[in-house]
Protein backbone atom coordinates (compact mmCIF):
# COMPACT_ATOMS: atom_id res chain seq x y z
CA UNK A 1 0.00 0.00 0.00
CA UNK A 2 2.83 2.45 1.06
CA UNK A 3 4.48 1.80 -2.35
CA UNK A 4 1.63 1.88 -4.59
CA UNK A 5 0.35 5.88 -2.73
CA UNK A 6 3.96 6.76 -3.26
CA UNK A 7 3.81 5.77 -6.98
CA UNK A 8 0.20 7.19 -7.15
CA UNK A 9 1.46 10.49 -5.59
CA UNK A 10 4.62 10.94 -7.72
CA UNK A 11 2.24 10.61 -10.71
CA UNK A 12 -0.35 13.39 -9.39
CA UNK A 13 2.85 15.78 -8.45
CA UNK A 14 4.41 15.26 -12.06
CA UNK A 15 0.83 16.80 -13.39
CA UNK A 16 0.67 18.93 -10.33
CA UNK A 17 3.61 21.18 -9.33
CA UNK A 18 1.70 22.67 -6.10
CA UNK A 19 1.99 19.20 -4.67
CA UNK A 20 4.45 18.70 -1.30
CA UNK A 21 4.97 16.06 0.65
CA UNK A 22 6.04 16.38 3.98
CA UNK A 23 7.28 13.88 6.81
CA UNK A 24 7.98 12.97 10.31
CA UNK A 25 11.04 11.55 9.46
CA UNK A 26 9.50 8.01 8.78
CA UNK A 27 8.90 6.38 5.26
CA UNK A 28 12.22 5.07 4.60
CA UNK A 29 13.00 2.93 1.78
CA UNK A 30 9.11 4.24 0.47
CA UNK A 31 9.34 7.80 0.11
CA UNK A 32 12.58 8.26 -1.66
CA UNK A 33 10.98 8.42 -5.20
CA UNK A 34 9.42 11.31 -4.42
CA UNK A 35 12.50 12.72 -2.73
CA UNK A 36 14.39 12.46 -5.55
CA UNK A 37 12.18 13.48 -8.47
CA UNK A 38 10.53 16.18 -6.42
CA UNK A 39 13.48 17.59 -4.24
CA UNK A 40 11.80 21.12 -3.46
CA UNK A 41 8.65 19.85 -2.31
CA UNK A 42 9.86 17.06 -0.46
CA UNK A 43 10.78 18.06 2.93
CA UNK A 44 11.57 15.81 6.02
CA UNK A 45 10.61 17.96 8.74
CA UNK A 46 12.21 15.68 11.58
CA UNK A 47 10.57 14.10 14.54
CA UNK A 48 8.06 17.02 15.12
CA UNK A 49 4.62 16.35 14.07
CA UNK A 50 2.99 19.45 15.61
CA UNK A 51 5.81 21.94 13.39
CA UNK A 52 4.65 19.25 10.31
CA UNK A 53 0.88 19.60 10.87
CA UNK A 54 1.39 23.56 11.17
CA UNK A 55 3.74 24.27 8.42
CA UNK A 56 1.92 22.03 6.17
CA UNK A 57 -1.16 24.29 6.94
CA UNK A 58 0.98 27.32 6.16
CA UNK A 59 2.11 26.08 2.60
CA UNK A 60 -1.36 24.86 1.93
CA UNK A 61 -2.87 28.48 3.19
CA UNK A 62 -0.44 29.77 0.15
CA UNK A 63 -2.13 28.08 -2.19
CA UNK A 64 -0.37 24.53 -2.33
CA UNK A 65 -1.90 21.47 -1.75
CA UNK A 66 0.30 19.63 1.19
CA UNK A 67 0.57 15.81 1.94
CA UNK A 68 2.08 15.22 5.57
CA UNK A 69 3.04 11.50 5.70
CA UNK A 70 4.04 9.02 8.75
CA UNK A 71 2.74 6.45 10.81
CA UNK A 72 -0.43 5.87 12.37
CA UNK A 73 -0.65 8.09 15.77
CA UNK A 74 2.33 10.61 15.10
CA UNK A 75 0.52 12.70 11.73
CA UNK A 76 -3.27 12.22 13.81
CA UNK A 77 -3.29 12.31 17.39
CA UNK A 78 0.26 13.82 18.45
CA UNK A 79 -1.06 16.94 16.21
CA UNK A 80 -4.79 16.77 16.62
CA UNK A 81 -4.92 20.16 17.87
CA UNK A 82 -3.03 21.42 14.76
CA UNK A 83 -5.30 19.50 12.50
CA UNK A 84 -8.35 20.51 14.00
CA UNK A 85 -7.63 24.53 14.38
CA UNK A 86 -4.51 25.50 11.56
CA UNK A 87 -5.98 22.85 9.09
CA UNK A 88 -9.49 22.19 9.30
CA UNK A 89 -10.61 25.53 10.09
CA UNK A 90 -9.20 27.17 7.78
CA UNK A 91 -9.85 24.32 4.94
CA UNK A 92 -6.19 24.14 4.67
CA UNK A 93 -5.43 21.36 1.26
CA UNK A 94 -4.05 19.10 3.76
CA UNK A 95 -3.73 15.86 3.44
CA UNK A 96 -2.98 13.81 6.31
CA UNK A 97 -1.36 10.22 5.34
CA UNK A 98 -0.96 7.75 8.09
CA UNK A 99 0.44 4.08 7.54
CA UNK A 100 0.78 0.89 9.50
CA UNK A 101 -3.64 0.95 10.06
CA UNK A 102 -4.49 -1.18 12.88
CA UNK A 103 -2.31 -3.64 14.11
CA UNK A 104 0.06 -3.58 11.10
CA UNK A 105 3.10 -2.92 13.04
CA UNK A 106 1.58 -5.84 14.78
CA UNK A 107 5.36 -6.84 16.55
CA UNK A 108 6.04 -3.18 17.24
CA UNK A 109 3.73 -2.75 20.16
CA UNK A 110 1.05 -0.52 21.68
CA UNK A 111 2.46 3.23 20.67
CA UNK A 112 2.33 1.56 17.08
CA UNK A 113 -1.51 0.13 16.97
CA UNK A 114 -3.71 2.96 15.34
CA UNK A 115 -6.63 2.10 16.91
CA UNK A 116 -8.51 5.31 17.10
CA UNK A 117 -6.93 7.27 14.32
CA UNK A 118 -9.94 6.96 12.06
CA UNK A 119 -12.46 7.48 14.31
CA UNK A 120 -11.01 10.83 16.09
CA UNK A 121 -10.38 12.19 11.91
CA UNK A 122 -13.90 11.50 11.19
CA UNK A 123 -14.54 14.09 13.87
CA UNK A 124 -12.57 16.53 12.85
CA UNK A 125 -15.25 19.20 10.98
CA UNK A 126 -14.36 19.01 6.95
CA UNK A 127 -12.04 16.36 7.20
CA UNK A 128 -12.70 13.67 4.89
CA UNK A 129 -11.72 10.23 5.48
CA UNK A 130 -10.68 7.33 3.20
CA UNK A 131 -9.68 3.85 4.40
CA UNK A 132 -8.70 1.54 1.47
CA UNK A 133 -8.75 -2.16 1.32
CA UNK A 134 -6.38 -2.54 -1.75
CA UNK A 135 -3.37 -1.28 -3.63
CA UNK A 136 -6.24 -0.86 -6.31
CA UNK A 137 -8.07 1.74 -3.51
CA UNK A 138 -5.30 3.68 -2.69
CA UNK A 139 -4.56 4.09 -6.02
CA UNK A 140 -7.67 5.67 -6.89
CA UNK A 141 -8.30 7.51 -2.98
CA UNK A 142 -4.64 9.07 -3.73
CA UNK A 143 -5.92 10.98 -7.22
CA UNK A 144 -8.73 11.80 -5.40
CA UNK A 145 -7.31 13.73 -2.66
CA UNK A 146 -4.76 14.90 -4.58
CA UNK A 147 -7.56 16.98 -6.45
CA UNK A 148 -11.00 16.88 -3.81
CA UNK A 149 -9.45 20.63 -2.25
CA UNK A 150 -10.34 19.26 1.15
CA UNK A 151 -9.01 18.27 4.37
CA UNK A 152 -8.56 14.78 4.08
CA UNK A 153 -7.60 11.52 5.82
CA UNK A 154 -5.91 8.45 4.18
CA UNK A 155 -5.32 5.35 6.51
CA UNK A 156 -2.67 3.00 4.87
CA UNK A 157 -1.96 -0.35 6.11
CA UNK A 158 1.81 -1.31 5.03
CA UNK A 159 3.07 -3.49 2.15
CA UNK A 160 1.93 -6.52 0.75
CA UNK A 161 -1.67 -6.04 0.32
CA UNK A 162 -3.36 -8.36 -2.36
CA UNK A 163 -6.35 -6.77 -4.86
CA UNK A 164 -9.13 -7.85 -3.07
CA UNK A 165 -11.53 -7.57 -6.57
CA UNK A 166 -10.56 -6.94 -10.27
CA UNK A 167 -12.90 -4.08 -10.71
CA UNK A 168 -12.41 -0.77 -9.18
CA UNK A 169 -15.43 1.92 -8.62
CA UNK A 170 -16.11 5.18 -7.94
CA UNK A 171 -13.63 5.53 -4.54
CA UNK A 172 -17.05 7.60 -2.90
CA UNK A 173 -19.30 4.83 -3.29
CA UNK A 174 -19.35 1.41 -1.31
CA UNK A 175 -17.45 -1.62 -3.65
CA UNK A 176 -18.77 -4.96 -4.06
CA UNK A 177 -16.15 -6.69 -3.42
CA UNK A 178 -18.16 -10.14 -3.10
CA UNK A 179 -21.96 -10.27 -4.43
CA UNK A 180 -24.50 -11.89 -1.90
CA UNK A 181 -27.89 -9.90 -0.59
CA UNK A 182 -29.12 -11.88 2.98
CA UNK A 183 -25.78 -10.88 4.76
CA UNK A 184 -23.89 -8.21 3.22
CA UNK A 185 -20.65 -7.26 5.42
CA UNK A 186 -19.25 -3.48 4.95
CA UNK A 187 -15.69 -3.39 5.55
CA UNK A 188 -12.99 -1.03 5.14
CA UNK A 189 -9.33 -1.68 5.41
CA UNK A 190 -7.68 -4.84 4.58
CA UNK A 191 -9.66 -6.72 7.15
CA UNK A 192 -11.72 -6.62 4.34
CA UNK A 193 -10.04 -9.87 2.93
CA UNK A 194 -11.23 -11.63 6.15
CA UNK A 195 -14.36 -10.54 5.65
CA UNK A 196 -14.49 -12.48 2.19
CA UNK A 197 -12.73 -15.53 3.88
CA UNK A 198 -15.57 -15.47 6.22
CA UNK A 199 -17.88 -15.19 3.41
CA UNK A 200 -16.77 -17.63 1.70
CA UNK A 201 -17.22 -20.42 4.83
CA UNK A 202 -20.89 -19.05 5.23
CA UNK A 203 -21.16 -19.99 2.07
CA UNK A 204 -20.46 -23.62 2.51
CA UNK A 205 -22.79 -23.32 5.31
CA UNK A 206 -25.92 -22.40 2.58
CA UNK A 207 -25.55 -18.79 3.35
CA UNK A 208 -25.82 -15.83 0.63
CA UNK A 209 -23.37 -13.79 2.10
CA UNK A 210 -21.93 -10.20 -0.21
CA UNK A 211 -19.10 -8.56 0.89
CA UNK A 212 -18.87 -4.43 0.48
CA UNK A 213 -15.81 -2.51 1.09
CA UNK A 214 -16.57 0.90 2.58
CA UNK A 215 -13.63 3.11 1.57
CA UNK A 216 -14.77 6.14 2.27
CA UNK A 217 -16.21 6.92 6.01
CA UNK A 218 -16.98 10.58 5.18
CA UNK A 219 -18.44 11.63 3.49
CA UNK A 220 -20.30 8.23 4.35
CA UNK A 221 -22.92 7.61 0.83
CA UNK A 222 -25.60 6.52 3.08
CA UNK A 223 -27.57 6.34 0.05
CA UNK A 224 -25.23 4.11 -1.78
CA UNK A 225 -25.03 2.12 1.24
CA UNK A 226 -28.89 1.75 1.72
CA UNK A 227 -28.87 0.28 -1.67
CA UNK A 228 -26.42 -2.36 -1.02
CA UNK A 229 -28.31 -3.51 2.19
CA UNK A 230 -31.48 -3.16 0.40
CA UNK A 231 -32.42 -7.05 1.12
CA UNK A 232 -29.97 -8.04 3.73
CA UNK A 233 -31.79 -9.32 7.02
CA UNK A 234 -28.83 -8.74 8.79
CA UNK A 235 -25.91 -6.29 8.42
CA UNK A 236 -22.06 -7.04 9.41
CA UNK A 237 -19.83 -4.17 9.74
CA UNK A 238 -16.62 -5.01 10.17
CA UNK A 239 -13.17 -2.68 10.87
CA UNK A 240 -9.12 -2.95 12.38
CA UNK A 241 -9.94 0.00 15.03
CA UNK A 242 -12.03 0.34 18.26
CA UNK A 243 -15.97 0.46 17.34
CA UNK A 244 -16.35 4.19 18.03
CA UNK A 245 -16.74 6.77 15.39
CA UNK A 246 -15.26 4.68 12.74
CA UNK A 247 -17.64 2.19 10.95
CA UNK A 248 -20.07 0.31 12.83
CA UNK A 249 -20.49 4.05 14.38
CA UNK A 250 -21.18 5.46 11.30
CA UNK A 251 -23.41 2.67 9.83
CA UNK A 252 -25.32 2.53 12.76
CA UNK A 253 -26.05 6.45 12.97
CA UNK A 254 -27.02 6.30 9.48
CA UNK A 255 -29.88 3.54 10.16
CA UNK A 256 -30.69 4.70 13.52
CA UNK A 257 -33.68 7.06 12.67
CA UNK A 258 -35.26 3.81 10.27
CA UNK A 259 -38.46 2.62 11.87
CA UNK A 260 -37.63 -1.13 10.37
CA UNK A 261 -34.09 -2.17 9.63
CA UNK A 262 -31.90 -5.21 9.97
CA UNK A 263 -29.77 -5.67 12.62
CA UNK A 264 -26.46 -4.60 12.52
CA UNK A 265 -23.57 -6.61 14.19
CA UNK A 266 -20.07 -4.07 14.82
CA UNK A 267 -17.19 -5.89 14.44
CA UNK A 268 -13.64 -4.34 15.74
CA UNK A 269 -10.59 -4.21 18.16
CA UNK A 270 -12.00 -4.75 21.77
CA UNK A 271 -10.98 -1.63 23.56
CA UNK A 272 -8.13 -2.48 25.77
CA UNK A 273 -7.27 0.37 28.35
CA UNK A 274 -4.66 -0.48 31.26
CA UNK A 275 -4.03 -3.90 29.39
CA UNK A 276 -0.86 -4.77 28.28
CA UNK A 277 -0.34 -5.56 24.56
CA UNK A 278 1.61 -8.23 24.01
CA UNK A 279 3.99 -8.98 20.89
CA UNK A 280 2.44 -10.49 17.80
CA UNK A 281 2.50 -10.24 14.16
CA UNK A 282 -0.50 -8.62 12.63
CA UNK A 283 -2.22 -12.01 11.78
CA UNK A 284 -1.92 -12.82 15.38
CA UNK A 285 -3.33 -10.24 16.95
CA UNK A 286 -5.98 -9.92 14.69
CA UNK A 287 -6.91 -13.27 15.62
CA UNK A 288 -6.43 -12.73 19.63
CA UNK A 289 -8.73 -9.71 19.33
CA UNK A 290 -11.09 -11.70 18.10
CA UNK A 291 -11.00 -10.95 14.22
CA UNK A 292 -10.20 -14.23 13.10
CA UNK A 293 -12.24 -15.43 10.22
CA UNK A 294 -13.34 -17.99 12.28
CA UNK A 295 -14.19 -15.70 15.01
CA UNK A 296 -16.01 -13.31 12.65
CA UNK A 297 -18.19 -16.39 11.33
CA UNK A 298 -19.35 -17.27 14.72
CA UNK A 299 -19.91 -13.66 15.57
CA UNK A 300 -22.37 -13.65 12.15
CA UNK A 301 -24.12 -17.17 13.10
CA UNK A 302 -24.94 -15.71 16.44
CA UNK A 303 -26.25 -13.03 15.26
CA UNK A 304 -28.27 -14.66 13.15
CA UNK A 305 -29.89 -17.10 15.75
CA UNK A 306 -30.86 -13.93 17.55
CA UNK A 307 -32.84 -12.38 14.96
CA UNK B 1 2.35 45.16 21.91
CA UNK B 2 0.50 48.64 20.08
CA UNK B 3 3.72 49.70 19.18
CA UNK B 4 4.91 46.57 17.66
CA UNK B 5 1.80 46.76 15.50
CA UNK B 6 1.90 50.41 14.40
CA UNK B 7 5.14 50.30 13.10
CA UNK B 8 4.78 46.96 11.56
CA UNK B 9 1.47 47.62 9.55
CA UNK B 10 2.74 51.27 9.32
CA UNK B 11 6.24 50.81 7.73
CA UNK B 12 6.61 47.34 7.47
CA UNK B 13 4.58 45.13 6.22
CA UNK B 14 3.95 44.97 2.06
CA UNK B 15 0.01 44.28 2.94
CA UNK B 16 -3.00 46.29 1.07
CA UNK B 17 -6.08 46.91 2.57
CA UNK B 18 -7.57 47.25 -1.35
CA UNK B 19 -6.75 43.54 -1.68
CA UNK B 20 -5.65 41.76 1.26
CA UNK B 21 -5.32 38.77 -0.49
CA UNK B 22 -2.37 39.54 -2.73
CA UNK B 23 -0.49 37.03 -3.32
CA UNK B 24 2.61 38.86 -3.52
CA UNK B 25 2.12 40.30 0.09
CA UNK B 26 3.98 39.86 3.04
CA UNK B 27 2.10 38.02 6.00
CA UNK B 28 1.71 38.91 9.42
CA UNK B 29 1.12 35.87 12.07
CA UNK B 30 -0.20 36.80 15.36
CA UNK B 31 0.49 34.01 17.63
CA UNK B 32 -0.29 35.14 20.56
CA UNK B 33 -4.53 35.22 19.10
CA UNK B 34 -5.97 36.04 22.94
CA UNK B 35 -3.97 40.11 21.90
CA UNK B 36 -7.70 40.25 19.11
CA UNK B 37 -8.22 43.88 20.12
CA UNK B 38 -5.27 45.71 19.54
CA UNK B 39 -5.13 43.32 16.03
CA UNK B 40 -8.60 45.02 15.05
CA UNK B 41 -7.81 48.29 16.14
CA UNK B 42 -4.68 48.41 14.23
CA UNK B 43 -6.50 47.06 10.84
CA UNK B 44 -9.35 49.34 11.70
CA UNK B 45 -6.68 51.91 11.43
CA UNK B 46 -4.93 50.51 8.27
CA UNK B 47 -8.65 50.86 6.16
CA UNK B 48 -9.18 46.62 6.23
CA UNK B 49 -12.81 47.57 7.39
CA UNK B 50 -14.66 50.69 9.38
CA UNK B 51 -13.40 51.42 12.82
CA UNK B 52 -17.44 51.72 13.32
CA UNK B 53 -17.20 48.09 13.19
CA UNK B 54 -14.80 47.51 16.27
CA UNK B 55 -18.20 48.32 18.06
CA UNK B 56 -19.16 44.53 17.44
CA UNK B 57 -16.42 43.25 19.46
CA UNK B 58 -17.70 40.30 21.11
CA UNK B 59 -20.90 40.58 20.38
CA UNK B 60 -23.68 37.62 19.16
CA UNK B 61 -22.71 37.51 15.63
CA UNK B 62 -20.13 39.43 14.95
CA UNK B 63 -16.75 38.34 13.28
CA UNK B 64 -14.71 39.97 15.92
CA UNK B 65 -14.30 36.99 18.42
CA UNK B 66 -12.57 37.60 21.57
CA UNK B 67 -9.12 35.56 19.88
CA UNK B 68 -8.19 36.70 16.59
CA UNK B 69 -10.63 35.42 13.68
CA UNK B 70 -9.42 34.91 9.89
CA UNK B 71 -13.32 35.82 9.25
CA UNK B 72 -11.88 39.20 9.66
CA UNK B 73 -10.72 41.29 6.24
CA UNK B 74 -6.38 41.24 6.86
CA UNK B 75 -5.98 38.17 9.57
CA UNK B 76 -4.43 35.89 7.60
CA UNK B 77 -5.16 32.45 10.18
CA UNK B 78 -7.02 32.34 13.41
CA UNK B 79 -5.10 31.60 16.67
CA UNK B 80 -5.83 31.40 20.20
CA UNK B 81 -4.73 28.19 21.45
CA UNK B 82 -0.96 28.69 21.96
CA UNK B 83 1.98 27.22 19.90
CA UNK B 84 0.40 27.37 16.93
CA UNK B 85 1.09 30.36 14.73
CA UNK B 86 4.62 30.16 14.02
CA UNK B 87 4.83 26.44 12.52
CA UNK B 88 2.20 28.17 9.74
CA UNK B 89 4.43 31.11 9.49
CA UNK B 90 7.67 28.66 8.68
CA UNK B 91 5.09 26.74 6.00
CA UNK B 92 4.46 30.48 4.61
CA UNK B 93 8.05 31.08 4.36
CA UNK B 94 8.66 28.17 2.71
CA UNK B 95 6.45 28.43 0.18
CA UNK B 96 7.07 31.97 -0.16
CA UNK B 97 10.86 31.40 -0.89
CA UNK B 98 9.51 28.56 -3.46
CA UNK B 99 7.02 31.20 -4.96
CA UNK B 100 10.08 33.49 -5.75
CA UNK B 101 8.10 37.32 -5.24
CA UNK B 102 10.11 38.58 -2.10
CA UNK B 103 6.98 38.09 0.10
CA UNK B 104 8.26 38.17 3.68
CA UNK B 105 6.34 36.72 7.04
CA UNK B 106 6.28 37.91 10.56
CA UNK B 107 5.13 36.28 13.41
CA UNK B 108 4.62 37.89 16.67
CA UNK B 109 4.87 35.44 20.20
CA UNK B 110 3.88 35.76 23.39
CA UNK B 111 6.97 35.14 26.13
CA UNK B 112 4.15 32.86 27.72
CA UNK B 113 3.78 30.78 24.69
CA UNK B 114 7.56 29.77 24.29
CA UNK B 115 6.29 26.99 26.89
CA UNK B 116 4.86 25.48 24.16
CA UNK B 117 6.90 22.44 22.65
CA UNK B 118 5.32 23.10 19.16
CA UNK B 119 7.72 26.24 19.27
CA UNK B 120 10.22 24.80 19.85
CA UNK B 121 9.86 22.10 16.64
CA UNK B 122 9.39 25.67 15.10
CA UNK B 123 12.68 27.40 16.24
CA UNK B 124 14.86 24.19 15.09
CA UNK B 125 13.61 23.85 11.74
CA UNK B 126 13.54 27.86 10.55
CA UNK B 127 17.61 28.14 10.45
CA UNK B 128 18.07 24.49 9.52
CA UNK B 129 15.99 25.22 6.01
CA UNK B 130 17.87 29.28 6.54
CA UNK B 131 14.44 30.28 6.19
CA UNK B 132 15.70 34.47 5.61
CA UNK B 133 12.18 35.71 4.90
CA UNK B 134 10.85 34.78 8.37
CA UNK B 135 10.49 36.94 11.48
CA UNK B 136 10.08 35.77 14.69
CA UNK B 137 8.95 39.37 17.20
CA UNK B 138 8.31 37.96 20.66
CA UNK B 139 6.48 40.30 22.88
CA UNK B 140 8.73 39.94 26.00
CA UNK B 141 6.45 41.59 28.79
CA UNK B 142 7.33 39.34 31.31
CA UNK B 143 4.44 38.20 32.79
CA UNK B 144 1.78 35.18 31.97
CA UNK B 145 -1.41 34.14 32.99
CA UNK B 146 -0.43 32.95 36.85
CA UNK B 147 2.39 35.52 37.99
CA UNK B 148 6.15 36.54 36.00
CA UNK B 149 7.75 34.14 33.42
CA UNK B 150 10.50 34.14 35.76
CA UNK B 151 8.12 32.74 38.38
CA UNK B 152 6.28 29.90 36.18
CA UNK B 153 8.35 28.63 34.03
CA UNK B 154 11.87 30.45 33.73
CA UNK B 155 13.02 31.01 30.14
CA UNK B 156 15.99 33.02 30.86
CA UNK B 157 18.37 32.97 29.38
CA UNK B 158 16.30 33.86 26.28
CA UNK B 159 18.33 35.35 23.93
CA UNK B 160 20.93 32.83 23.93
CA UNK B 161 18.47 30.05 23.54
CA UNK B 162 17.30 31.65 20.05
CA UNK B 163 20.90 32.29 19.36
CA UNK B 164 22.03 28.63 20.24
CA UNK B 165 19.51 27.59 18.15
CA UNK B 166 20.68 29.24 14.89
CA UNK B 167 18.72 32.48 14.68
CA UNK B 168 19.88 35.92 13.94
CA UNK B 169 18.82 37.43 17.47
CA UNK B 170 17.87 41.58 18.29
CA UNK B 171 16.96 42.47 21.52
CA UNK B 172 15.59 45.89 21.68
CA UNK B 173 13.11 48.27 23.66
CA UNK B 174 9.72 46.84 22.49
CA UNK B 175 8.56 50.67 22.54
CA UNK B 176 10.84 51.90 20.98
CA UNK B 177 9.38 53.05 17.76
CA UNK B 178 12.76 53.51 15.84
CA UNK B 179 14.48 50.63 17.30
CA UNK B 180 11.64 48.82 16.15
CA UNK B 181 11.50 49.91 12.61
CA UNK B 182 15.47 49.34 12.52
CA UNK B 183 15.52 45.92 13.86
CA UNK B 184 12.05 45.05 11.50
CA UNK B 185 13.79 46.84 8.65
CA UNK B 186 16.68 43.91 8.23
CA UNK B 187 14.10 41.37 7.06
CA UNK B 188 15.05 39.35 5.03
CA UNK B 189 18.84 39.51 7.32
CA UNK B 190 21.86 39.85 5.07
CA UNK B 191 23.09 36.67 6.81
CA UNK B 192 20.32 34.37 5.40
CA UNK B 193 19.06 32.88 8.75
CA UNK B 194 15.26 33.83 10.08
CA UNK B 195 15.68 36.39 12.69
CA UNK B 196 14.07 37.07 16.15
CA UNK B 197 13.26 40.35 17.64
CA UNK B 198 12.79 39.83 21.33
CA UNK B 199 10.84 43.00 21.93
CA UNK B 200 11.07 43.86 25.37
CA UNK B 201 7.75 45.69 26.69
CA UNK B 202 5.78 46.44 29.92
CA UNK B 203 2.19 45.28 30.04
CA UNK B 204 -0.49 47.73 29.81
CA UNK B 205 2.20 50.22 29.11
CA UNK B 206 1.23 54.09 30.14
CA UNK B 207 -1.66 53.31 31.58
CA UNK B 208 -0.67 53.81 35.72
CA UNK B 209 -2.84 51.54 37.00
CA UNK B 210 -2.09 48.77 34.18
CA UNK B 211 1.25 48.67 33.82
CA UNK B 212 2.93 45.29 35.10
CA UNK B 213 -0.42 44.58 36.91
CA UNK B 214 -1.26 40.87 36.09
CA UNK B 215 -4.97 41.67 37.00
CA UNK B 216 -5.41 43.27 33.73
CA UNK B 217 -5.27 40.44 31.55
CA UNK B 218 -8.05 39.57 32.55
CA UNK B 219 -10.19 42.51 33.81
CA UNK B 220 -12.24 44.95 31.49
CA UNK B 221 -12.11 48.96 32.53
CA UNK B 222 -15.41 50.74 33.68
CA UNK B 223 -16.23 53.88 32.05
CA UNK B 224 -14.20 55.81 34.18
CA UNK B 225 -11.04 53.72 34.55
CA UNK B 226 -11.38 53.89 30.40
CA UNK B 227 -11.34 57.70 30.40
CA UNK B 228 -8.30 57.67 32.61
CA UNK B 229 -6.56 55.49 30.72
CA UNK B 230 -6.80 57.09 27.43
CA UNK B 231 -6.14 60.59 28.73
CA UNK B 232 -2.84 58.81 30.27
CA UNK B 233 -2.21 57.75 27.12
CA UNK B 234 -2.92 60.44 24.96
CA UNK B 235 -5.30 59.34 23.01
Amino acid sequence: MRTTFIESLSQAASENPDIWLLCGDLGYSVLEPFAAKFPDRYVNVGVAEQNMAGVAAGIALSGKTVFIYSIGNFPTLRCLEQLRNDVCYHGADVKVVAVGAGYAYGSQGYTHHALEDAGIMSMLPGMEVFVPCDPMEVRAATRLIATSGKPSYLRLSRAGEPNLATIATDLRKPRILREGREIVILACGPIASRALEAAGELAGRGRDVGVVSVSCLKPLDEMAIRGVVRDASLIVTLEEHILRAGLFSLVAGAFAGDAVRPPITGIGIPEQGGKTSLAGSRDALLDAAGLSAQAIVARIEQSLARR
Amino acid sequence: MADILAVLYARILRVDPADPQAASRDRFVLSKGHAAAIMYATLAECGFFSPAELDTYCRDGSIFTGHISHAVPGIEVSTGSLGHGLPIAIGMALAARMEGAGSRVFCLLSDGECDEGSNWEGILFAPHHKLGNLCVIVDFNKIQSFGSVAEVLNLDPFAEKWKAFGWQVEEIDGHDLIALERALSGVPAASGWPTVVIAHTVKGKGVSFMENNLEWHYRSPSDELLAQALTEIGA
